[in-house]
């Protein structure tokens, strides 16, 4: 099992290195770069650029150099000091800009997945346990909607709803006067109050498609022969059901895992713009906009590593809960 | 049929399944009378779909909806399990509340069940032991070590090699044989009064099935439990059964001791039955180039209900104007022999 988690971790690497080389890659293939586009933009509008400081700026980032010199550079930097390079956009290293951001996203998108699990994890079952009622149409319903609806429209209706009715204002991840204040008490209760929106919209296309997934796969478990033989031993109704086919139903769900959290980090971006969150994924938007290269690179890199992780830890679970693919080939 | 000495231990009367589909009603068990005692082998047999399986299934309320009980009464004589009383409690299985605490008292503890699928019959992720602990638990004062050592004992009861070992097993890592050596082995952890066999052998080959068939017989002497056998194999029923019900669609046809069955046959569902049986020597000597004997027919549409005798259709000795005219009663032919048919009325 160690050996196991060690090969995955090592085999980690090189497909971590592979993302990075490609995010780069297709980041450079539009002719140009961040420097040449903004000098252009400076001479149109009649400004004079300073010749010394574009030659000191090149040569800083070896933008002179070709284009995997400037591939290495950049992943030696981020290997040995975490260095994700310098955001022209911003004019701020790239690690100052999406460092808080990427934590915030992070935070969101994990309460999303909490509220995509613990709600449709049961739903699921129950839903499959009382199919063709009134519960499964009704779930139903609401989960096509879910599916059906994207999440922006989604933002902008909730968002006029509470505006309108509520009269709050729901948009950002502060009110005004808590936006630059030091962390309290009133600014985390400020934070939560601004949180549930894009959680929630996060959560709902999410926790719509997990519904569907386990209650087909509920009705596939709950027809086999080993839950007729669980209620001939007498165990209660709940207990068959939860000992017995929710206990192999919910294997796709938590092979999902690994990737849903990348998902939500994200899928998010449109809502966020909408939402006007300050977290990374309108910065994306942003550096792939005006070819800051640095900062759409090292996002892309921290998903792809996400993602990595994200299906080592799915695997793991699913090998912890399912003897067959633990004595499978985990040891091969 | 009304027998009211001790060793009745199951007494079923006019039992009706059906299961309402959109298709139509299917009268999967229709009229079943049946007695079975203690310590006895009942064997039930017929075709595919003659409902012995949900007449299984409905003793032990296991029928899913859209089946349900329609009519009828399924009468369980419970005695306590620790023998201090002979004395007998009439529990109606029919009428209990099937996700109910008292069916629930019953099934696995007085009445278990032994599938036809060993392939399928336990959960791919829960080891041997667990599933089999499970049941010890719930059904008797033990701790978790205690229903560990039953497991044990029980899992060597069933000649289950190594039993140490397979405790901790998944059940993919048995072979078929072992795997439904373990499923009898969860079926008797708490020494039934009753163990119906729905077709345990089916799925295995025939070396396995004799080990099987054997296992149980010295089980049923070692523990005192009546086996309810519920097969399509004749030659099973012959090596098993003590006594024989003939199943035809949702009813019995035909009730009588194992060699009655053989050597006096007399509804004509259960004559054609046994001459539908290839004979080996026959056909390997090659004698006579003679056609297998069957049962002309298919048996009807499961939706429709024929008017009078349901063989009718398939009967040799078929009485135009009685047979499809009238429901024949059950006749008793003999002090052990019922059979339901206008010839004997």
């Amino acid at each position: 099992m160690l050996n196991y988690i060690l090969m995955r971790i090592l085999r980690m690497i090189p497909q971590i290195l592979l993302i990075s080389l490609l995010a780069f890659v297709i980041i450079q293939l539009p002719p140009g770069d961040y420097l040449t586009e903004r000098i252009n933009r400076l001479k149109a509008s009649g400004l004079t650029v300073d010749d010394a400081e574009v030659e000191r700026l090149t040569r800083m980032y070896g933008l002179d150099k070709p284009m995997h010199i400037q591939y290495l550079k950049w992943i030696t930097n981020i290997v040995t000091k975490l260095d994700f390079g310098y955001s022209f956009a911003f004019s701020r290293p790239v690690n100052e800009i999406i460092g808080v951001r990427m934590g915030t996203t992070f935070f969101i998108s994990f309460l999303a997945f909490i509220v995509c699990w613990s709600f449709a994890i049961p739903v699921g079952i129950l839903v499959a346990v009382k199919q063709y009622t009134f519960v499964d149409y009704f779930f139903t319903f609401l989960g096509f909607i879910g599916l059906a609806v994207p999440g922006f429209l989604l933002a902008l209706v909730l968002m006029y709803i509470s505006f309108d009715v509520f009269g709050l204002k729901v948009g950002g991840l502060f009110s005004a006067e808590y936006m630059t204040a030091p962390w309290s008490w009133a600014r985390v209760k400020d934070f939560m109050m601004h949180l549930w929106l894009p959680v929630l919209i996060l959560a709902i296309g999410g926790t719509a498609n997990l519904i569907r997934t386990l209650r087909a796969t509920m009705l596939d478990e709950l027809r086999k022969q080993y839950v007729t033989v669980a209620r001939a031993k007498g165990l209660s109704e709940f207990k068959v059901l939860m000992l017995y086919p929710v206990r192999i139903a919910i294997n796709p769900i938590v092979s999902t895992f690994g990737w849903l959290l990348v998902w939500f980090f994200s899928g998010g971006t449109v809502v966020e713009i909408v939402l006007n969150l300050d977290t990374a994924g309108p910065i994306l938007w942003r550096a792939l906009m005006t070819q800051d290269m640095y900062t759409a690179g090292a996002y892309i890199v921290i998903i792809g590593a996400l993602t990595a992780v994200g299906s080592l830890v799915s695997d793991l679970m699913l090998a912890a809960i399912d003897p067959r693919i633990r004595f499978g080939g985990l040891e091969a | 049929m009304q027998e009211n000495d001790q060793s009745v231990l199951v007494e079923i009367k006019g039992l009706r399944t059906y299961f309402h589909l959109a298709e139509g009603t299917v009268r999967a068990v229709d009229g079943v009378d049946m007695t079975m005692h203690r310590k006895e082998t009942l064997g039930i047999v017929g075709e595919s779909g003659c409902g012995k399986s949900i007449s299984a299934y409905s003793m032990m309320r296991l029928v899913q909806p859209p089946g349900k009980i329609e009519a009828g009464d399924i009468l369980f004589y419970k005695t306590p399990k620790d023998g201090s009383s002979t004395q007998s409690e009439i529990v109606n299985l029919a009428k209990l509340d099937p996700k109910g605490q008292e069916i629930r008292n019953i099934r696995g503890n007085y009445i278990s069940m032994v599938f036809q699928e060993p392939m399928t019959a336990m959960s791919p992720v829960r080891t041997v032991g667990e599933q089999i602990m499970e049941a010890i638990i719930l059904h008797q004062k033990v701790t978790k070590a205690e229903a560990r050592e039953i497991t044990i004992d029980m899992l060597s009861r069933v000649r289950m090699s190594n039993p140490q070992k397979v405790v901790d097993d998944y059940p993919f890592q048995l072979s078929g044989g072992m795997r439904q050596r373990a499923v009898i082995a969860m079926a008797l952890s708490c020494r039934p009064h009753l163990l119906i066999a729905d077709e345990p052998t089916t799925a295995l080959d025939v070396t396995t099935e004799a080990q099987i068939l054997n296992l149980m017989r010295e089980l049923q002497d070692e523990f005192g439990m009546a086996i309810m056998y519920i097969t399509h194999n004749m030659g099973v029923i012959a090596e098993m059964a003590e006594n024989v019900a003939v199943m035809y669609m949702g009813r019995v046809v035909e009730q009588t001791d194992v060699k009655s069955i053989f050597f006096n046959p007399q509804h004509p569902y259960t004559q054609g039955l046994l001459q539908s049986i290839p004979q080996l020597r026959d056909a390997v000597a090659k004698t006579e180039h003679r056609r297998l004997e069957t049962i002309k027919g298919m048996v009807p549409d499961p939706y429709s209900r024929l008017k009078g005798c349901p063989y009718h259709p398939r009967c040799p000795k078929f009485i135009s104007g009685v047979c499809d005219e009238v429901d024949p009663p059950v006749v008793r032919t003999d002090d052990n022999h019922l059979v339901r048919c206008h010839l004997y009325a």
